[in-house]
């Protein structure tokens, strides 16, 4: 049994090790003096640091990131919300067809949909690049938002909502006073991960990026094509740590048990 | 007077009739079950006089009121589900508060209202637990004081009492029958649960295939089926299927393969109609030739199996009618293949269509 543990323990070290062995190397590597990436550093600087706060292009492209994906995940969330309930409560013709349209964007390639999207929406309609990254993005967020919802209604017992029905609550009522309390852990689960994606996209936002605008993943993109200074490990760090305050917010306000319990 | 109505009621799932030509009248003020096995259409009755349902046709009025087109939130009826459904966010005075609240009763009503009945529902103590944190019993304490507090002018159960433990099932019958006749409610409640239909209701209605088979006080179900459905649901497991049958008064004289047989029209038991006689396994009297004279209402046959159930052996036994199961208490049992007489009480033989 101790053999066993024994094992089993150091197997667990070396799952971890492969996690996070990158991203402890790239935070070391981050505080390198030299004007290339090393590991191990030869030195300690935090100029690569201040580095990203001069190059104004990541200041731009982080905002441009945050209000996009903001914004996406409000209009992905008014439509996946209803469009998550419709499907996983009513019988409709069709419900197994809409399905598969509304999860789509996941199983197409991200260069496929971007270019498609380019092509046919964007070009034929003219559409400005603001407007064009927020519809790019509702469409990556929108099958993260129904599925994750989708997910949560159905542990949520039917039943309930028509004790909320006979005891007189309307149906809109009932949704707003009985469904969405209780499914509110996944819609927070839902908007975070639909967060995390599109922040993080790069295959579909490279077609609706336009000069002078473009998404923080693809200024990294960008950036690294042309140097090979340790800014981009500096960026990585701050994104860590961007990611990690979340997650720490996340758990004082609701704790993170939240969404593993039933 | 009847005070709750089905008239003609149908109900269909994608041209699927459930119900077609459905009538049903409950008296104010008594509990009225509904049973049958799954899919007999109880369940969809239920939901329908609920208003989860929509009927597609026929007509469903309550104190003279037609509720067939009433929504269901605007019904004012209970309802008592069997997964309980309480809402797993609110409290439990907050649970049983929650109808109240949807009808703008003040603060201080809700208050009173929501105590005394947790109070009936022998909840105090429980106002600021949670769903959860309750036990099983408990849950549907709560869910049955949340359907009662609204002062419903219909009480609907659901199969209350199938998630809970034979012993609790048992205390909450009891209990959901004096919280019924205390406040006058009249009540529909479903289950599949014999015993529990049985002990609990006023009447009973034995549903089959979309169709009421019987509707009448549970002891003259008991003892007097009408139908071969409802014999072999309430534990007849002996059938006689008759040649032809005359009247002479009260007696009825019965011709089956030769053997003459007799029963009765008797106070209670309704108009014994049909071909087929039914009697229940500890009804039959069985004996040797010693024992039982050969005439009216016995067959000769042979012990085929033999069973020890405890305080009684039963006995298959095989005649010229057919194979009929005996339940006799003795000491010595009979053998298999040993000659035996079968004599059915000319009390105990019910006519059955």
């Amino acid at each position: 049994m101790k053999e066993k543990n024994r094992g089993l323990g150091l197997f667990t070290l070396l799952i971890y090790l492969f996690l996070l062995g990158p991203l402890v190397i790239i935070a070391i590597a981050s505080f390198e003096p030299g004007g290339a990436l090393k590991f191990p550093p030869t030195g300690f600087s935090l100029k690569w640091y201040q580095n990203i706060f001069e190059v104004s292009m990541f200041k731009t492209s982080f905002i441009t990131s945050i209000l996009v994906s903001l914004a996406g995940n409000l209009l992905a969330l008014l439509l996946g919300l209803p469009a998550a309930y419709a499907l996983s409560r009513f019988q409709f013709k069709g419900k197994n067809a809409l399905n598969a349209i509304f999860i789509s964007p996941i199983l197409i390639p991200g260069i496929v949909l971007g270019f498609t999207m380019l092509k046919y929406v964007i070009i034929t309609y003219n559409l400005p690049v603001y407007t064009a990254l927020l519809l790019g993005h509702t469409v990556i967020m929108l099958p993260f938002i129904i599925r994750v919802i989708a997910s949560s209604l159905a542990n949520f017992d039917f039943a309930v909502e028509e004790a909320s029905l006979s005891l007189g609550a309307g149906r809109l009522k009932t949704f707003f006073t009985v469904v969405l309390p209780n499914i509110k852990s996944g819609i927070i689960a839902a908007v975070l991960i639909a967060f995390l994606e599109s922040f993080n996209n790069v295959d579909i936002s490279v077609f609706m990026t336009g000069p002078g605008i473009s998404t923080f993943p693809i200024q990294m993109l960008l950036y690294v094509e042309n140097n090979f200074d340790p800014t981009i490990a500096a960026i990585s760090v701050l994104l860590m740590l961007f990611t990690a305050v979340l997650m720490f917010l996340i758990e004082r306000l609701m704790g993170l048990s939240y969404f593993t319990k039933r | 007077m009847a005070m709750l109505t089905l008239e003609n009621i149908a109900v269909a799932y994608d041209q699927q009739y459930i119900l077609k030509d459905f009538n049903l009248s409950v008296e104010k003020g008594s509990l009225i079950s509904l049973l049958g096995p799954s899919g007999c259409g109880k369940t969809t009755t239920l939901r329908l006089i609920a208003g989860f349902l929509e009927a597609k046709d026929g007509r469903f009025t309550l104190n003279g009121k037609d509720y067939t087109r009433v929504p269901v939130n605007k019904r004012n009826f209970g309802f008592v589900f069997q997964s309980y459904a309480l809402f797993p966010h609110l409290s439990v005075y907050d649970n049983v508060a929650f109808g109240l609240r949807l009808r703008k009763v003040s603060k201080a009503d809700i208050d009173r209202r929501v105590r005394k009945m947790l109070e009936v529902a022998n909840l105090t103590g429980f106002e600021q637990r949670f769903p959860k944190e309750l036990s099983g019993g408990q849950r549907q304490r709560v869910a049955i004081a949340r359907a009662l507090v609204i002062e419903p002018d219909l009480l609907l159960f659901d199969e209350p009492l199938s998630n809970l433990d034979a012993n609790l099932r048992v205390n909450m019958r009891v209990e959901i029958r004096r919280i019924q006749q205390e406040l006058g409610i009249t009540t529909v409640y479903v289950s599949h649960d014999q015993e529990e239909c049985f002990s609990i209701s006023d009447q009973v209605a034995i549903m089959n295939k979309g169709i009421i088979e019987q509707l009448d006080a549970p002891s003259t179900i008991f003892k007097y089926p009408k139908t071969e459905f409802v014999a072999r649901f309430i534990g007849f497991n002996n059938f006689i299927s008759f040649d032809n049958r005359q009247e002479n008064g009260r007696e009825i004289q019965l011709q089956a393969g030769g053997h003459s047989f007799l029963a009765i029209q008797g106070e209670g038991r309704g108009a014994q109609k049909g071909l087929k006689g039914a009697v229940r396994p500890d009804d039959l009297k069985l004996g040797t030739s010693d024992e039982i004279d050969l005439g009216a209402n016995v067959v000769t046959g042979r012990v085929k199996v033999s069973t020890f159930l405890g305080r009684s052996y039963q006995y298959v036994v095989n005649t010229e009618l057919g194979e009929f199961t005996v339940n006799k208490e003795m000491e010595q049992p009979y053998v298999s293949g040993q000659e035996v007489r079968v004599l059915f009480p000319v009390e105990k033989l019910i006519l059955v269509e």
